[in-house]
């Protein structure tokens, strides 16, 4: 249980380091690869992008130490409570004006989440004989 | 269009690489040790694993796309759209892991459907 708390909170983090520094990169218009090298040094030297990786592979550890005991449709729905908080941190550090309409779309996916993750933690099927 | 092809590489890329993950993660073990040093040995021990590698790499691609969205559009909207990875990961698990989806799943998932389009509304 802790480490689907700590992966709620990282996840979603490492995400908006990753959105704070993508931006001060700014968009990525082509798939021309020589268009592209300079956005990649870019990329590359942001603190934030690699805040964001951080905070990512914490939640990576964690997502895969889950895996080992719990089935994956049980753990991507468990760890994905981070919707809403993915929501609250955009606007507190970014600062995203977010319209009632997304707020409500973001509590409709979580209440379809939460559905989902009602369900046990080992969901392959049992050996057919005993 | 650009926009599409980059959430179909985060969703479908992402989730095909958890789901190699995953599928890796089973042949390794139960971990119950948390002390660093297993730890190491563990992530080590995964790295063996072509399954592993094949993950990582799917998961990779999902990342730069991630990456070159977020570069034009909001955090709080590009996120949730990626919760489409719950349709992709269902039938995944279906099909390539054999995990069984109940039916309340299936109901859960349609209602991440409408949330996901109702985000999509909020594009502007």
């Amino acid at each position: 249980m802790p480490l689907i708390l700590i992966s709620i909170i990282l996840g979603p983090l490492g995400n908006v380091f990753l959105g704070k520094g993508m931006k001060s990169v700014g968009p990525v218009t082509s798939a021309r690869i020589m268009d592209l090298l300079p956005i990649i040094s870019r990329v590359l030297t942001s603190e934030y992008i690699w805040l964001g990786i951080v905070c990512l592979m914490g939640f990576f550890v964690c997502h895969m130490l889950l895996l080992t005991w719990a089935d994956y449709s049980y753990v991507q729905p468990a760890t994905s409570l981070s919707y809403l908080s993915i929501a609250i941190l955009s606007y507190l550090v970014l600062g995203e004006m977010i319209s009632p309409l997304r707020w409500l779309g973001v509590t409709v996916i979580c209440v379809g989440v939460l559905l989902v993750g009602r369900t046990s933690p080992s969901t392959s099927e049992a050996p057919e004989h005993a | 269009m650009r926009e599409m092809v980059l959430f179909f590489l985060i969703v479908v890329a992402g989730t095909a690489g958890e789901l190699s993950v995953s599928r890796a993660m089973k042949s390794v073990g139960e971990v119950h040790d948390f002390r660093p040093k297993s730890i190491l040995r563990f992530v080590l021990q995964s790295f063996r694993l072509r399954w592993m590698w094949v993950g990582t790499a799917l998961m990779s691609l999902a990342f730069f796309s991630l990456l070159a969205i977020l570069s034009f559009r909001q955090v709080s909207f590009v996120v949730p759209i990626s919760a489409l990875s719950y349709v992709a990961g269902a039938f995944g698990a279906k099909l390539f892991l054999r995990e069984r989806i109940s039916r309340n799943r299936w109901i859960g998932i349609a209602i991440v459907c409408l949330g996901v389009t109702i985000v999509w509304w909020t594009r502007g």
